[in-house]
């Protein structure tokens, strides 16, 4: 069972997405509208206790399960894909708020519609795939 | 039974923001201990690659068996939204503040029944997402977006699967979502996933101010 670690990792994180409400249309409408700091709580706290994680193991205090270091991939910095893709995100985010953890959260809760969500996401990133060469990076 | 109960009680009630960092903190960890990286977006690349996308662009082109941990995580995402909303959230509420309940009602003014209310003894009445369930089956049909009914009309396929499109092709292009760039790429200090999330901001927003009101106000 080398996979049921990875699945106990996705339960606990769809637990708590749901429970701490990132799956709500109406908690992203308001994030967007600045009407509460919940979203932004979630966001900053997550990243306050990525970065002290992160660098534990960057810096080798923690190693993995394999006994290894961690190593990490650097980003090419080149800004016009973070900048279109970006803004392209951002706006299904709003449109229907959701992201792309959150779809896989929502079947499973129930809302069976976000198959037909994540099947349009495929066909996104199908074309982006097909795309990709002729767009600026 | 009765420590059980108490668990299951706290479980229950809403969790604060805080929550969220010691969930999102403890989830990276895991996938970091396990040499692997945090990002959920990338399964839809795997899942295109899966079924047979190769042939059509390199871009799919990869050992896409070797990303099978991955899926394995959004199914175990899967199965904690179920858990989660099936035993652990009474009334599947959206706590939203007093001012959202106020601009979602902006919305749907002049619509018979689609108002939500809020009070500060009993908070907000606005369902978790906009679709009705066994727990709140009272979702006004101006709001009810997550069904398969609402896929069938206008309005419905421009959220649900114009949304979609977005995601996959946006995700894809910035090179990484939410979980992707807002999560292990700012926690590594990567100025790319910086402004990546700052534009995922400006397009959040350009949604919201300039499209979404008029959108959610085509007839149905």
């Amino acid at each position: 069972m080398k996979f049921f670690k990875y699945i106990m990792v996705g339960f606990l994180f769809g637990f708590g997405a749901f429970k701490l409400e990132m799956v709500s249309f109406f908690r992203i409408y308001e994030m967007f509208l600045f009407q509460d700091f919940h979203m932004y709580g979630i966001i900053i706290s997550g990243i306050s206790f990525g970065i002290i994680i992160t660098q534990l193991f960057k810096l080798g205090f923690v190693k993995t399960s394999s006994g290894e270091k961690k190593t990490f991939n650097p980003k090419a910095h080149t800004w016009p894909r973070y900048i279109i893709g970006g803004i392209i995100f951002g706006m299904g985010w709003a449109l229907t708020g959701v992201c792309s953890g959150m779809m896989f959260v929502l079947i499973g809760s129930g809302y069976t519609v976000f198959a037909m969500f994540i099947a349009a996401a495929m066909l996104g990133t199908f074309v982006y795939g097909l795309t990709r060469s002729k767009l600026p990076h | 039974m009765e420590t059980l109960e108490q668990i299951h009680a706290i479980m229950s009630a809403p969790w604060p923001w805080w929550a969220g960092g010691i969930t999102i903190g403890l989830t990276l960890f895991l996938l970091l201990y396990f040499g692997k990286e945090f990002g959920l977006s990338a399964n839809l690349r795997t899942m295109c690659a899966a079924d047979g996308a190769g042939d059509f662009a390199d871009f799919f082109d990869f050992d896409w068996q070797a990303q099978g941990w991955n899926l394995m995580v959004a199914l175990g995402a899967m199965f904690g939204g179920y858990m989660a909303a099936t035993y652990f959230s009474p009334g599947h509420i959206a706590h939203v503040s007093e001012a959202t309940v106020a601009s979602l009602n902006e919305i749907s003014a002049g619509v018979e029944g689609a108002q939500f209310t809020w009070s500060p003894e009993t908070g907000a009445n606005v369902p978790i997402v906009p679709a009705p369930t066994a727990e709140n089956p009272n979702v006004p049909d101006f709001w009810n977006l997550y069904s398969w009914s609402s896929l069938f009309t206008l309005r419905g396929m421009i959220i649900i699967l114009g949304g979609g499109f977005l995601i996959g092709f946006g995700s894809r292009y910035a090179g990484g979502c939410t979980s992707g760039h807002a999560i292990s790429g700012i926690a590594d200090l990567q100025i790319p996933s910086l402004v990546a999330v700052i534009s995922f901001f400006v397009g959040g927003l350009i949604m919201t101010y300039f499209f979404l009101p008029f959108i959610l106000q085509i007839p149905i």
